[in-house]
């Protein structure tokens, strides 16, 4: 067996494993397995509104998948890409709402403004890990919690007291009429391409520039960085940084794309949380998080479906779609399994 | 039966490579029995069989004459099989009781009974003469002792056989006169040892027996006593070895480094270097000899900016490079060969081609604005692996898969190939056979006939004596003499390095001798 065929195999077979381990919760629970993943099915690919939602839903997976990955390849582990979105979404929806401009200044302007806010949200852990090498875990999560209930009063400060920002202006927003026509007006926006771009400029700053290289050498061993002359706390900034613009991007998604404001929430969205498993089914590369999050994105969106069409309860589904992930993180030991009937076979 | 252990025909494949090919090593009870090789020769992956982590695909071990099956570590441990592991599997914070017993605690009524297990060790301790305090803890004691504790640890699981994975290589000239010692007496007590080395001189000493294994195939034993150095390090590396290194005088011409009252602290803040003084000229090697721990790496990680100085100077070429970033020592004309080789000098999860672009990797042509152009990574690549000899699969291999012998070479062609004024190398052959200690020294020897300073820092008196030009012997953070080889003796040096000053003070020409 060719290595290219393992590598093809195993998350294969980890989805088959996963949705036959899935069966069987809901055949224990009462519940009729068949009926469950058709309804999944057509919650995915069922017809063209589905199709439309679920690839804007896996839109702001790609940018949180990508935030964790940066991050972790260069040594860190950021969780604050939560905190990080919150602000990005606050940041998108007030300069789509405050100012009124062309189009073409517009939206970029607000885009650039998630990503700044994004940004700085990840810059102040970098800096407190670079330089006083308090742990980036604790303060990203702490971060979490101040932009929630921070982005929380910015909205009631914008809104007289309310608890939404009100829509954008048309100017600043993502929509596609285009979209909506052929998708039977779904909320899929034109952030999508934002999001591969941001794949493609992921690739590009990791393995074609300069700055990746260092990125890379710090976070695989600061001292030999350091002995070769690199500047590893501004690297370490830096990493967290970008990493934060591209979580901060994810918001500008929501806001500027399939929600058109921001509202004040009663928790987090879940998605910065959610990008660390696709990073980390992605193997923290750039093309594993299209992967990654095309497979968060789907299952979870495919999901909304269960109850309605096959009357599973909203709790079961969950676990199925919990197991099913389960199982391709485990795709090393399917892997193990693999390699070791393919030496037995070489050893006959 | 006369043997304790044999190991007859031991064949070990990866894939395609063969890593132990026909091995046959018959150990004795009570004999020290050394297995020699090259790095990379297959040593570790025969131990690694022997110790149940591989599984051969043919031959046989017999232990006490029966054929047993090594499937795990622990059935080498119930056969009486213990490890002392070149790099200490000890945990820093913990006593040395503690230590020894992880795993394989004694309870009473489920609490841990230190105390007994601390007067089992303290017993074992005293019987084979190692001097071990139960209750020190690992980070406190030295790195003699810790070794030390690894035997231990053997010893209190109750093994027999002892295999020593070069014992000797983070020692110093002390501490290994105290552990051949250390294995005589436990000869004496009735255990077998098996030694992995690579020094010829220490097998000569201890060893009764040698087997010899080239590139994974089993070359033949000797008998100690009627073989010399030169026939075994042929029988090693497949040629004849120069141990002597061929080199002409030197000429010496301007100083390139200078170094005055430099004084710098380690990370306690405590002075390690006290005021010290050196000079190296283009077109000499400067050795540095002394005992580990008297400042050596205090003052090289100074010299190239790791580590800022309290007061003093160093001057490159005539600039002031005192307390400079490492970028910029490393431009105004050094080339630095770490100590740790792992730490500072290779990335090891980056390919090999990746780890030769490290200092480079910003400059014209490796990168333009910003863009790296990995084809000329790769030529570069190329080039230091045929020409430094890097043996490799090729420049895509992670560093970490190299052995360390080819990692030092592609440290070395680094280093040397940007043509540096100054080469720093610091315990350059640490850990690595002849062969490629012989290739190392005609480097820096090749470096100081271009014309080039070089200061090498080693703990072997052996080099320092053979590569160097001048000797500067450093003790307690000072230079306290400067002699030149010929003039000198290894009984002369050991006295200086222990800080006892002979009154014949042989040359120093024109060096700042300090004097306490």
């Amino acid at each position: 067996m060719s290595n290219r065929l393992v590598n093809i195999l195993v998350p294969v077979i980890s989805v088959i494993l996963g949705l036959l381990v899935g069966a069987i919760v809901m055949l224990v629970s009462g519940y009729d397995p068949v009926a469950g993943y058709a309804a999944l099915w057509n919650g995915i690919f069922g017809d063209a509104y589905a199709i439309g939602e679920t690839i804007r839903q896996i839109t702001p997976y790609l940018l949180a998948g990508l935030s964790v990955a940066f991050a972790f390849r260069t040594g860190l582990f950021n969780i604050g890409v939560e905190g990080q979105l919150l602000v990005g979404w606050f940041a998108a929806s007030y300069v789509g709402i405050a100012f009124d401009l062309p189009m073409y200044i517009h939206l970029p302007f607000a885009i650039i403004a998630a990503a700044l806010a994004g940004a700085a949200w990840g810059f102040i852990p970098g800096l407190l890990k670079a330089k006083l090498q308090v742990h980036e875990v604790i303060v990203t999560i702490m971060m979490n919690y101040i932009a929630l209930h921070t982005t929380n009063a910015l909205i009631k400060v914008v809104s007289d007291g309310g608890d939404n920002t009100g829509t954008i202006n048309a100017s600043a927003s993502l929509k596609s009429a285009f979209f909506e026509s052929i998708t039977d007006y779904s909320r899929l926006h034109y952030g999508i391409f934002i999001a591969l771009a941001m794949v493609l400029l992921m690739w590009f700053i990791l393995e074609k520039t300069t700055t990746g290289y260092e990125l890379k050498a710090v976070g695989f061993n600061k001292h030999a960085s350091e002995y070769a002359g690199m500047n590893v706390n501004k690297n370490i900034i830096l990493s967290m940084v970008i990493s934060g613009a591209f979580a901060g991007l994810a918001g500008a998604m929501e806001a500027l794309g399939t929600f058109q404001y921001a509202n004040v929430k009663g928790g987090f969205t879940g998605i910065g949380f959610d990008g660390i498993a696709v990073a980390l089914l992605g193997a923290n590369s750039p093309l594993g998080v299209i992967f990654g999050a095309v497979l968060f994105g789907s299952l979870k969106y495919g999901a909304l479906n269960m109850p309605n069409e096959a009357g599973i309860p909203v709790e079961i589904v969950s676990i199925v779609i919990a197991i099913i992930i389960f199982f391709v993180a485990c795709g090393y030991v399917i892997r193990y399994f693999l390699e070791k009937a393919n030496k037995k076979k070489e050893a006959k | 039966m006369d043997y304790i252990i044999e190991m007859l025909g031991i064949r070990k494949e990866f894939g395609t490579f063969v890593a132990n090919d026909n091995i046959t090593l018959q150990l004795k009870k009570g004999e020290i029995h050394a297995l020699l090789g090259e790095n990379g020769a297959g040593k570790s992956t025969l131990m690694n069989v022997l110790f149940g982590l591989y599984q051969p695909e043919a031959g046989e071990i017999k232990v006490k004459g029966k054929t047993v099956k090594v499937t795990d570590p622990n059935v080498a441990n119930d056969l009486g099989i213990g490890m002392v592991h070149q790099h200490f599997m000890l945990v820093e914070n913990f006593t040395v009781t503690e230590n020894i017993i992880l795993g394989n605690e004694l309870t009473k009524a489920g609490i841990v009974n230190i105390k007994d297990a601390a007067k089992k060790i303290q017993k074992l301790s005293e019987m084979y003469g190692l001097n071990v305090d139960p209750n020190a803890k690992i980070e406190d004691i030295s790195v003699g002792m810790q070794q030390r504790v690894e035997i231990l640890k053997t010893l209190y699981r109750g093994a027999d056989i002892l295999i020593f994975d070069e014992p000797t290589a983070s020692l110093t000239p002390q501490e290994i006169n105290e552990l051949i010692q250390i294995m005589k007496r436990l000869i004496q007590e009735g255990k077998s040892i098996i030694l992995i080395t690579h020094k010829l001189k220490e097998i000569m000493d201890v060893s009764d027996r040698v087997t010899v294994i080239r590139k994974g195939e089993g070359i033949g034993t000797v008998v100690t006593a009627e073989t010399n150095p030169n026939e075994l390090a042929s029988l090693m590396v497949g040629r004849q070895v120069e141990f002597k290194t061929v080199k002409s005088e030197a000429n010496p011409t301007d100083d390139t480094l200078v170094i005055k009252d430099l004084v710098v602290t380690d990370y306690r803040g405590i002075d390690k270097v006290k005021g010290l003084n050196l000079t190296v000229r283009k077109g000499e090697i400067l050795g540095i000899a002394g005992i580990d721990g008297n400042g050596q790496s205090e003052l090289i990680e100074a010299i190239t900016g790791l580590r800022k100085s309290k007061s003093g100077s160093v001057t490159i070429n005539g600039i002031n490079v005192t307390n400079k970033k490492p970028r910029k020592i490393t431009e105004s004309g050094v080339g630095h060969i770490p100590q740790d080789r792992h730490k500072h000098g290779l990335v090891l999860d980056f390919s090999i081609g990746h780890n030769i672009a490290l200092q480079t990797y910003y400059q014209d042509p490796i990168s333009k604005n910003g863009i790296m152009n990995y084809s000329k990574v790769s030529e570069l690549a190329q080039k230091i692996i045929n020409d430094f000899d890097v043996r490799t699969q090729g420049e895509h291999t992670p560093a970490r898969a190299l052995s360390g012998g080819n990692q030092q070479k592609a440290i070395i062609g680094r280093e040397v190939i940007r043509d540096p004024e100054l080469l720093i190398a610091a315990l350059p052959t640490r850990g690595l056979d002849v062969g490629a200690i012989e290739f190392i020294h005609q480097r820096l020897i090749e470096q100081r006939d271009n014309g080039k300073a070089v200061l090498l820092l080693s703990f072997e008196l052996d080099e320092v004596m053979n590569v160097s030009d001048r000797i500067a012997v450093i003790y307690d953070g000072q230079i306290i003499d400067t002699l030149l080889p010929k003039e000198t003796s290894e009984q002369e040096l050991g006295l200086l390095m222990a800080g006892q000053k002979v009154n014949s003070n042989i040359s120093t020409q024109g060096e700042t001798t300090h004097v306490e």
